[in-house]
């Protein structure tokens, strides 16, 4: 690289030399213009040289080189060596600019851990990530990187997980705590104990996924390159045919003039701003996407994504956060609120439901396991258990169902509990899952972008229809079973035209068949989730929904992008084509169609890195 | 069976294809795919043919960029 700016740049200066020198002796000038041009040009020439040998005759060395020899025969030496200068300095240009936006991608994958601290029977040993196995204990210390996914069996600190979500501020750990690879640990001393090995880990799964997505190419990735090929054979067939056929048809045409048009021809005929502009914006993409925690699998679903009409939406976990609240308490005559949480946070102390949980958590304080036994399950009703020696039963509203006397009061669109205790009713305690915070914006934004929104949920009519009013989405289907998903998702693929597209977005729990069939899945909350992982083409490592509204917004300016690129590359070489035939510009124009636009293109897609 | 090598020195997006184009043609190979700008290429072939599809497709790399140096991945 460094040679060749030198050679360039020297190239450069003897060519302006050249060009302003007044033409006093007739050897001068072309001496040193031949001096440039070898200068600058000899590698392209030997390469063109070689090319030929190995029967590569139509690639761009080879082209450079005839139209700049061709030049010189007609005695355009400045031109001739210009088209070389400008052709190098394109490449070295291309050159730097691919290297900078890898360079910026794979900043991405300096969150790869080169070792991990493991504890043995001697003492800490630093080995490689890939050494440890699952149930291995190692020693994270403050400033290093999480090498493998696991859990704090020792120490509180908190970590940096900005290279896996995007999200700026530190999460805190402490024992008990998962922890993923890839994370930062910024502040205490962390004993982990592994529960993954390294391949299977976080930072490797996403490692892998950035590295493989340019290889899942996008129609206009494989449109681009097939035109290529034709566009530049047409091309050089025309030069050929401009050569030699007006000279030979056409009275008083002279050689020289359709050869060094024919020369015009070549130049433009190369197809790199195409080729390079068009994979690079999408490239770019791809990581602008990653940095703001949304992981592509492929370029492929980046264009799909501009074509987006309709968003399907899981609920809970999805807009939700999946998480109940106790909203209310109704006790019943002779019970009391804290009785009736109690009993049933008691009762329902084994169990891992998310409900169970939120009767825990609501209840608060730490139960005495010994008081509870007997816990039988009650198919489709709920639980039953005996409580300090009384009989406590809570499940949903069948449970109810044979017991007179009690008139119930639905609270709309909470998830009730009912409790009995000795076979009487103590009371009802509804649940409330909490919406995510920028979950109606989000919706707003689809919808204002013209997307139709759909929601679904395994829950109840009326717990469905509060929250899809809360968020205002076009259409929600309630009470469905796992597989009535796919139905739906399916009924609404075969009544959409097929140029819109579906993206369906779920937490990755139970709806892996849901994400294979839309035309872009897209898994939420991935941290953590293998099936997510695997399953969805696209993953929003954090729990926020807005994140859909960035990946639209930068799969649009992607592919607006990579369009204009397309055209303005096109329709450029194409009116140079035509003013060259007709011999109205000549070289000079012919090399900006080729280097000129290229390194526009080019800085045209490396706006794809930044999305605001 | 699928292989995974890095094409050191790979700098014309244009050859990227030619290559890709080239050793997807190979008999036995089910998908070639050249990412320039990760400089990777990865080919999907029928493990009975693998000898004879890599020495093959190391060939076509050489001839159309002669200055990269291929390295498994």
């Amino acid at each position: 690289m460094k040679t060749r700016i030198g050679r360039i740049i020297a190239g450069t200066v003897i060519f302006v030399l050249a060009a302003i020198i007044p033409a006093g002796q007739v050897w001068v000038k072309p001496c040193l213009f031949a001096a440039s041009y070898i200068i600058v040009g000899y590698k392209v020439i030997w390469k063109a040289v070689r090319g030929i040998v190995k029967g590569q005759v139509l690639d761009e060395n080879f082209l450079m080189a005839i139209a700049s020899i061709g030049a010189f025969a007609l005695g355009e030496y400045m031109e001739a060596v210009a088209v070389m200068l400008f052709y190098q300095i394109g490449e070295a240009f291309e050159d730097y600019a691919v290297g900078k936006s890898r360079k910026s991608i794979t900043s991405l994958m300096n969150i790869r851990p080169d070792s991990a601290n493991l504890k043995t029977e001697d003492g800490i040993v630093q080995v490689r990530p890939s050494k440890v196995k699952p149930g291995d204990i190692i020693i994270i210390k403050p400033g290093e990187k999480v090498p493998l996914d696991g859990v704090v069996i020792d120490g509180i600190s908190s970590v940096d997980t900005a290279a896996l979500t995007g999200e700026s501020m530190p999460r805190s750990v402490e024992t008990g705590d998962e922890i993923l690879s890839g994370c930062v640990n910024l502040s205490g001393l962390l004993t982990v104990k592994v529960t993954k090995p390294f391949g299977e880990s976080t930072v490797n799964k996403i490692l892998d996924m950035v590295e493989n997505a340019t290889m899942k190419k996008a129609k206009t990735e494989n449109f681009i390159t097939r035109f290529a090929v034709i566009y530049t054979s047409i091309v050089v067939g025309a030069a050929l045919a401009l050569a030699i056929l007006p000279p030979l048809f056409i009275e008083g045409a002279m050689w020289q003039d359709w050869i060094y048009r024919a020369l015009n021809f070549l130049v433009v005929s190369c197809p790199c701003a195409l080729v390079i502009s068009v994979p690079l914006s999408f490239f770019g993409g791809i990581g602008g996407a990653s940095r703001d925690g949304v992981l592509v699998k492929g370029s492929n679903y980046l264009e799909v994504m501009s074509k987006v009409k309709y968003v399907v939406m899981d609920k809970t976990g999805t807009l939700t956060e999946g998480v109940f609240t106790v909203e209310g308490i109704e006790p019943a005559e002779g019970f009391d609120e804290d009785q009736v949480l109690r009993f049933s946070a008691m009762a329902e102390s084994f169990s891992t439901h998310p409900i169970s949980v939120s009767l825990k958590d609501a209840y608060g304080k730490s139960i005495d396991e010994s008081l509870v036994s007997d816990i039988k399950e009650i198919a489709g009703k709920g639980i039953e258990a005996t409580v300090e020696g009384r009989l406590v039963q809570v499940g949903n509203r069948k449970l109810m169902e044979n017991i007179p006397h009690v008139s119930l009061r639905e609270n709309a669109g909470a998830t009730s509990v009912y409790v009995m205790v000795d076979g009487a009713y103590a009371g009802a305690i509804y649940l409330a899952d909490k919406i995510k915070e920028d979950a109606a914006s989000t919706i707003a934004e689809l919808n204002s972008r013209g997307i139709k929104t759909v929601m679904l949920t395994g829950d109840n009519q009326e717990a469905a229809q509060r929250v899809a009013d809360k968020l205002g989405v076009t259409e929600y289907h309630a009470g469905l079973l796992p597989t009535d998903k796919v139905d739906i998702v399916e009924k609404i693929i075969q009544s959409k035209p097929k140029e819109h597209k579906l993206a369906f977005v779920g937490d990755g729990i139970n709806d892996a068949p849901v994400l294979a069939r839309a035309d872009v899945g897209i898994a939420m909350g991935g941290l953590g989730s293998d099936a997510a992982i695997e399953a969805a083409d696209m993953v929003i490592m954090n729990d926020q929904p807005s994140k859909l509204g960035r990946i639209i917004k930068i799969s649009n300016k992607t592919m607006k992008i990579a369009m204009e690129n397309i055209i303005f590359a096109i329709s450029v070489k194409v009116l140079v084509l035509v003013l060259s035939a007709l011999g109205i510009v000549g070289l000079w124009a012919a090399v900006f169609a080729d280097v000129g636009v290229s390194m526009l293109a080019i800085i045209n897609a490396l706006r794809c890195l930044k999305t605001n | 069976m699928k292989r995974v090598f890095l094409l050191d020195g790979l700098c014309c997006a244009n050859c990227a294809a030619k290559i890709e184009r080239g050793i997807a043609k190979l008999d036995g190979v089910e998908s070639a795919s050249v990412s320039f700008l990760t400089t990777k290429l990865t080919i999907v072939f029928d493990e009975e043919k693998e000898d004879k599809i890599i020495e093959e497709a190391m060939k076509i790399v050489k001839k159309i960029e002669p200055d990269v140096e291929v390295e498994e991945y």
